[in-house]
């Protein structure tokens, strides 16, 4: 059986119809791709919520979020995940039982969304401060010297102006979000991993499919890399060559 | 990390800025300060935090404790050993896998490159679960495998988990030690080559030593990150302190206290390793402190 490795390898079985497990392999990507655009995009708003409230708001406000951070940055994902999956989905049901609904059916997409978001949150929340505070402060007192209500200046001046220093940050968060979503794997969300798992095990072809996964991941991560070059190449186009 | 890579030209002496703050972003580094603990409002926090506290031990269950504490401690026991002997393994191999980057023959650059690509570009648990079930498939087929003295230990998990935390240590701090490489200032190793020393000496006193040196502050937070990578072999059945809670859970179905035992656990290992290495941040002279 180990006599010669090209014949072990059955390329058959990364086929798009069913025999074969490409096309499971394709639909497992794309719930990934689902749930980290879904998670990356609940992440930048609790990071930019997050940061403003560490840098302007009140003492109980930045101490909480400094909790959160400082949480979330300690403890291992995988944890974080479990604690937030079962612990959440569990709290919900009660809250949902005690209001008189009956138990609440919560999708894997929305949960796993709601995990890898709040991770992805405490992250951004540090990147975007760091940003923020890169920005010249005479910029934001000049736009509230011109009267723009908070909102208006953080739209018009805060937001554009701390962007190009965010980027690079919040890229490299895109990339881990990517990666993080195969933590779901373990709570049984059949995202790509865990469907290369299912496959791999039913098939014994181990090796070809966590290659095929692993070409998949790659894939995404320097396609994300070239649209992350574009942008970054836009938001620096006010810079002088440094 | 690839916004990272533009900033660290070779001749370029910043060291990869946006890397760092996506590791002290992602990774605890500084534990909050104690200044100004005692403000009014924090009094009132603290009191809500002591209640919640209270709340938790006396409401939740907690008797199955003393019966799993022996077991707790050996978890954590394998949790640091993994830690620990990942990153020393993979501090050793990712020196030479930065210095090929910066110095090396073109196919070995590439083969470094390839490396930190692939392994920063796909999740760990893929890399560990290729390791564990397609290679653990794979040897048992080669009968010279089967029968060397290595067998006995290829049959157990931990090795795959080794060889995977090391891989992805190695690969993240070896793009640290190419940019700390790169980044010592050519006239410290031409002025040694001018006194005459050797190229494998220039490396061992001068360039080596000063790149180790200039990726010190990174080493904490990359550290850290490893400790958040660890509980992962508890999925290839390593028993470390994540791989006991999941046992407990089975055994008492109990949803939240074992969880929330975990999340302790691994906050006191990380503000332990953040007081560790501040302490041994202190114990390195440097000019600008």
């Amino acid at each position: 059986m180990a006599a010669d490795p090209a014949s072990m390898i059955d390329w058959g079985l990364l086929a798009l119809d069913p025999p074969g497990w490409g096309g499971v392999l394709l639909a497992g990507l794309m719930s990934s791709i689902k749930i980290a655009i879904g998670g990356y995009s609940l992440g930048l708003v609790l990071g930019t919520g997050g940061a403003f409230g560490k840098l302007y708001g009140g003492p109980v406000t930045k101490d909480l979020l400094e909790i959160y951070t400082t949480v979330v940055r300690a403890v291992p994902e995988l944890v974080l995940i479990l604690l937030l999956y079962y612990a959440g989905t569990d709290l919900l049901n009660r809250l949902a039982a005690s209001l008189g609904y009956g138990t609440v059916d919560i999708s894997g997409l929305a949960a796993g969304i709601f995990v890898i978001g709040v991770v992805q949150g405490a992250y951004a929340t540090e990147v975007m401060r760091g940003a923020i505070l890169a920005v010249p402060p005479g910029q934001i007192e000049a736009a509230r010297a011109f009267g723009m209500s908070p909102l208006l200046a953080l739209r018009r001046v805060t937001l554009p102006a701390m962007l190009p220093h965010a980027l690079p940050g919040l890229s490299n968060l895109w990339l881990i979000t990517t990666k993080d979503t195969a933590l779901l794997a373990v709570v049984g969300f059949s995202e790509l991993t865990l469907v290369t798992r299912q496959a791999a095990g039913s098939t014994k072809a181990y090796m070809l499919f966590f290659c095929a996964a692993g070409v998949l991941y790659l894939a995404l991560t320097l396609v994300s890399n070239l649209v992350i070059r574009l942008i970054e190449a836009r938001a620096r186009r006010g810079w002088a060559a440094r | 990390m690839s916004a990272g890579e533009k900033a660290a030209e070779p001749d370029s002496l910043v060291e990869l800025p946006p890397e760092e703050s996506t590791v002290e972003a992602t990774a605890l580094t500084r534990l909050p300060s104690g200044r100004g603990f005692l403000k009014p409002h924090r009094v009132v926090l603290m009191a809500i935090a002591a209640s919640i506290v209270f709340c938790a031990v006396w409401f939740l269950r907690w008797d199955w404790l003393p019966d799993y504490a022996g077991r707790l401690a050996h978890g954590v026991g394998v949790t640091l050993l993994m830690l620990f002997g990942t990153c020393l393994l993979g501090f050793v191999l990712a020196v030479p896998i930065g210095l090929v980057q910066v110095t090396g023959p073109w196919p070995l650059k590439l083969l470094a490159k390839g490396f930190c690509t692939i392994i920063r570009g796909t999740p760990l648990l893929l890399q560990l679960w290729l390791l564990y079930y397609g290679l653990g498939s794979l040897f048992p087929q080669f009968p010279a495998i089967r029968q060397s003295f290595l067998w006995p230990v290829l049959r157990e998990a931990w090795p795959y988990g080794v060889a995977a935390l090391t891989m992805s240590f190695a690969a993240y701090e070896g793009e640290v030690m190419r940019g700390a490489f790169a980044g010592v200032p050519k006239g410290e190793l031409e002025a040694a080559r001018a006194y005459g020393m050797s190229r494998w000496k220039v490396f061992r006193r001068i360039w080596l030593p000063r790149a180790v040196h200039r990726a010190l502050p990174t080493l904490n937070g990359e550290t850290v990150l490893q400790l958040k990578s660890t509980p992962l072999v508890a999925t290839i059945t390593v028993i470390d302190v994540y791989a006991v809670v999941s046992k407990i859970r089975q055994v008492t179905y109990l949803t939240y206290e074992p969880l929330l035992l975990l999340a302790l656990i691994y906050l006191c290992l990380t503000a332990l390793l953040v007081l560790a290495f501040r302490y041994f941040e202190n114990k390195i002279p440097t000019r600008s402190a």
